[in-house]
């Protein structure tokens, strides 16, 4: 685990909302020299603490008005029949998010499409088709907000 | 609005946000000069945004991941308005969603253990106004997170 001090934290919030950032622009906002936030920021990349980087996009304009949340139960158990669902899910171009969690569901899906005719389609022939599939709740996303997180 | 080289870009750039232009353009088969061009003019237009850091909240020692899954008292017309603003003031919650459906919102709350998670819970989160009912996912593993598009 990773400890950070109050400029770490600073770096991260600003990271977390502009990740083009340079080192330069960063160092003059939380007065440190230059080479002293890329050394910071290069330490963060290190630890594994910045993961990468996500690109927000405006999906209407790119033509995928509607994003689903799926909760999907597994009809039948097993190692293999996870495994097997896992496989034939993450292959789905549709599908941004699996994850296994715990609870009502054994999965949560995020699924994009045109507008509800396509995630019919996708429902359907994509989803309900998967192996072991079970019950099924499809929940539509109105909104989403990202927030900082525990930084302060 | 868009043509093929944009929806190549873009493609490219869903699938891997951090490369830089030159790398970029060398993917989607473009000269770095188109490339740049393109993604000015996507920018502008609004089609792409801020490109934000993706911080690893367990390298930080946040170990237990919820989802919780809320249905509001509708009832009561600032019903929506007053959870989120709540919502917002607690610091361990990293995302907030809301839906049409058997779900109205959604809050992914991160702790550091079961005993912080416990904590959150009862003090930050039973108290946010309006709540009817509450169901939790615990995550126990992401196997695929992409922004990808199938453009």
């Amino acid at each position: 685990m990773t400890d950070l001090d109050d400029t770490d934290r600073a770096l991260l919030r600003a990271l977390a909302a502009d990740a083009t950032e340079s080192a330069g622009a960063l160092g003059r906002r939380f007065g440190l020299s230059q080479p002293a936030a890329w050394r910071r920021v290069r330490r963060l990349e290190e630890a594994g603490v910045l993961a990468g980087r996500r690109v927000a996009v405006n999906r209407e304009a790119l033509g995928f008005g509607v994003t689903v949340f799926l909760g999907v139960k597994l009809a039948t158990k097993g190692r293999v029949s996870l495994e097997d669902f896992e496989q034939a899910v993450t292959a789905i171009p549709e599908v941004q998010l699996v994850q296994h969690v715990l609870g009502l569901f054994d999965y949560r899906l995020r699924v994009v499409a045109r507008d509800i005719a396509d995630f019919e389609r996708v429902l359907r022939r994509r989803i309900m088709t998967l192996p072991g599939v079970g019950q099924v709740e499809a929940n539509v996303l109105l909104s989403e907000e990202r927030r900082p997180g525990p930084l302060g | 609005m868009l043509d093929d080289t944009d929806r190549r870009i873009l493609r490219q750039l869903l699938a891997e946000p951090s490369l830089g232009t030159a790398e970029l353009a060398a993917r989607a088969g473009v000269t770095a000069a188109t490339c740049w061009r393109r993604l000015e003019r996507l920018e502008a237009a609004g089609v792409i945004g801020a490109r934000a850091a993706v911080i690893d909240w367990r390298r930080l020692g946040y170990e237990v991941e919820v989802s919780l899954r809320f249905t509001l008292d509708k009832t009561d017309p600032r019903a929506f308005d007053d959870f989120l603003q709540g919502a917002r003031g607690v610091p361990e919650v990293v995302s907030i969603e809301t839906f049409l459906g058997r779900v109205d919102v959604r809050l992914t709350v991160i702790a550091r253990d079961m005993r912080q998670y416990q904590e959150i819970y009862r003090s930050r989160i039973l108290t946010l106004p309006h709540i009817a009912d509450i169901e939790a996912l615990m995550l126990v593993a992401t196997i695929k997170d992409e922004g990808a598009l199938p453009l």
